[in-house]
């Protein structure tokens, strides 16, 4: 635990009891799974309340994750950007390739624990649905993670590591086939099987214990970067930077630096073919407040209230919603959430992967684009920390397609 | 006072179970829907539940998100509804309508807009699937400001207590869900059923209608003995989406979807003349 952070103020305290943020969040489910997500909160409170809970955690990340990720020093980037340092938080290096399974870690030793024997998960990039189907591999549980199938498309490499994992993975036919609709399918499978399944959401959102649960896990994240900071260089950082699609690497690292007020929070979301056009993914920037998948938050919706097909290069941010917590951040002014549009990212992709040898994920390359406008604007001595969130191997592909090179001699 | 207690109080004197179908409200478009109200009202429904397309339907099964993808592909809006329910007036003051929808589109309407529509239009009844009571908000006391009454689901897995919160909130009727699942889904554990009508009958004199899993005479009936009606969605859904191109808007080609309606009228009433809907539960379990 944090041990150096500040306490944090009232407002930035949540959820309630109830599980809001504010006017966010809450509990917008069906009555079938009322007691469903009534039970897992209950399971969580006594749980998280156990040391032992969370030294079990703690050495599942060290050992299995290889907890910690390094904090490293970008110095090429830097160069090149002419501004601040840029420090990368590695979450790329974690087991499985992204931040993901810092949370599904956590879950499943809740759903061990809450004896359930069937997993269900959904995924937009896959990155959730693979750090899903490793913990169940690992556990010997049953797992079954619902995919859009526009999505299975983009992104079959993980299609194919769930499936050498042993998991099922279900084509989402409805609605627009992407990340949203499968999670209305984990939602109605949780529903018809509520007795024996655990529905590990990959993100902050979803019904009250979700956001704080999966924050609670992700906060590694900011715990950790925090830390190595301070032992680096003596001082925090002048700002943090991290993609926002549900939110869930952003808040990790937010979190625990919440109370630190000289600490500035960015939080980038997919701005698609430009926030003036209808083709992003960006609510915070662009959205308005409603209800969708089991919280009230940002979303992008029409006028009529009907969600609206998103848009982003990037399947992992691809979704209408956002995390409630984000939606109260953005109304507490605490963190400013910006876009990125997919131009942007991709050179910021290309960027990183000739300059420093690494190849980011398209999700967080949305980060890395929006780390150097501010970094340019910033002076030299100051210190620029990204979330470095996933790497990019699974979407190679995409992005040879996307530019027209042929895979096999791209570039 | 809205016309749905006067509507279950006079069956409930004729001892004759309430039926409700459901339509996805704009499905395939909006002629066709007021036609199947009027039509499905002539063929002995009692009520009328509507439901609000919502592109995000989580708690519906394959049949109804169909529907609404259809009503959705059409054009249709709450907005649109509630217009919809006002043509319908126009020729019945008498049916109980139900909205029944999701929250997403409410909230961005506007609670005081959506209820001041609902009491324009002549709706009855407000079921939102994706608003617990304890989310409701000032939505429950704005309705009932226009005498519109609030319904809400228990289902299998509500315990309780709960259900005690729950019919606090409840007026109009309680719509208990038949089986752990989505709308369309196979009905299989009965027996929970009756133990649990039985256990709410301990609670409330609300009529309790039972919805989910109710396809064909035989479970309408089996429902029936349990409860104070059924409600019947999907399988009217799926007759919906048969109906031929052109059928659109003509009460004369409704053919399967409105003999539907017509049969399990017919099996209620008979049920009704043998005794066995009065038997089978009411008076004696019913806490007075």
């Amino acid at each position: 635990m944090p041990e150096l952070a500040p306490e944090l103020g009232a407002e930035f305290s949540g959820p309630d009891e109830s599980g809001h943020f504010g006017p966010y969040g809450g509990v917008f489910v069906g009555e079938t799974l009322v007691r469903a997500v009534t039970e897992l909160a209950e399971a969580y409170a006594s749980l998280s309340a156990k040391p032992a809970f969370w030294r079990e955690f703690d050495a599942d990340l060290a050992d299995y994750v290889g907890r910690p990720s390094p904090l490293y020093l970008a110095e090429r980037l830097s160069e090149a950007w002419g501004g601040a340092r840029i420090w990368l938080k590695r979450e790329d290096l974690n087991h499985t390739g992204a931040h993901k399974v810092n949370n599904t870690i956590g879950q499943a030793l809740l759903a061990k624990y809450m004896g359930k024997t069937r997993l269900i998960a959904e995924t937009g990039a896959g990155q959730h649905g693979v750090a899903s189907a490793t913990v169940a591999a690992r556990m010997g549980l049953e797992c079954h993670v619902y995919m859009g199938a526009e999505d299975i498309v983009r992104q079959a490499p993980n299609v194919y590591r769930m499936k050498l994992l042993g998991a099922r993975v279900l084509a989402v036919e409805s609605g627009s086939r992407t990340l949203k609709d499968a999670m209305n399918e984990a939602l109605r499978d949780w529903a018809t099987h509520v007795d024996d399944t655990y529905y590990i959401i990959g993100t902050v959102a979803g019904p009250h214990p979700y956001p704080r649960m999966v924050r609670d896990f992700q906060s590694v994240i900011g715990r950790e970067a925090r830390r190595q900071f301070l032992e680096r260089t003596g001082a925090l950082p002048d700002a943090l930077v991290a993609c926002v699609g549900g939110g869930s690497n952003a808040i990790g690292l937010f979190h625990p630096f919440l109370g630190d007020r000289d600490v500035a929070m960015y939080g980038v979301e997919a701005a698609g073919r430009g926030l003036d056009t209808t083709d992003h993914a960006a609510p915070l920037c662009a959205g308005r407040p409603g209800v969708l998948h089991g919280n009230r938050t940002y979303l992008m919706t029409d006028e009529h209230g009907q969600i609206l097909d998103t848009h982003s290069v990037s399947a992992g941010l691809d979704y209408p919603g956002v995390g409630p917590e984000h939606a109260w951040l953005k109304d507490l002014e605490r963190v400013r959430y910006v876009g990125a549009t997919d131009t942007e990212a991709l050179e910021a992709f290309h960027r990183l992967t000739r300059l420093e040898g690494i190849i980011p994920a398209l999700e967080s390359s949305h980060a890395l684009a929006r780390a150097g406008r501010l970094a340019a604007e910033m002076k030299r001595e100051q210190n620029l920390l990204v979330n470095l969130s996933g790497r990019g191997d699974k979407d190679i592909e995409a992005v040879a397609r996307l530019e027209g090179a042929d895979f096999g001699t791209a570039r | 006072m809205s016309r749905i207690a006067p509507c279950a109080a006079r069956a409930r004197e004729q001892g004759r179970g309430l039926l409700i179908p459901y339509l996805v409200a704009g499905d395939p478009d909006d002629d066709t829907t007021l036609a199947l109200m009027q039509e499905l009202v002539a063929r002995g429904a009692d009520m009328i539940e509507l439901g609000v397309p919502f592109s995000d339907p989580s708690s519906d099964g394959p049949a109804i998100q169909r529907g609404v993808e259809r009503a959705l592909a059409g054009g249709a809006t709450l907005a649109g509804v509630l217009a919809l329910v006002r043509r319908f007036r126009e020729r019945d003051g008498q049916t109980p309508v139900i909205l029944m929808g999701y929250l997403n589109p409410i909230e961005i309407m506007g609670y005081g807009e959506f209820t001041a529509g609902c009491a324009r239009a002549g709706i009855d009844g407000v079921l939102v699937v994706d608003m617990p009571p304890g989310e409701a908000g000032d939505l429950p006391a704005l309705l009932a400001g226009r005498d519109i009454d609030r319904i809400f689901l228990v289902s299998p897995t509500t315990t309780p207590g709960r259900a005690r919160e729950i019919i606090e909130y409840t007026s109009g009727y309680l719509y208990y869900v038949s089986l752990k699942g989505v709308t369309g889904a196979a009905l299989e554990d009965r027996e929970s059923v009756a133990e649990n009508i039985a256990g709410l009958r301990e609670l409330t004199d609300l009529p309790i209608v039972i919805g989910f899993g109710i396809r064909d005479e035989e479970t309408a009936l089996a429902m029936n003995a349990l409860g104070d009606g059924v409600i019947i969605g999907s399988a009217l859904v799926e007759k919906i989406e048969a109906l031929p191109p052109g059928a659109t808007g003509r009460p004369e080609a409704m053919g399967e979807a409105a003999e539907l309606i017509g049969r399990l009228r017919r099996a209620l009433d008979r049920d009704t003349f043998h005794g066995g809907h009065l038997s089978g539960n009411h008076d004696g379990k019913r806490v007075s």
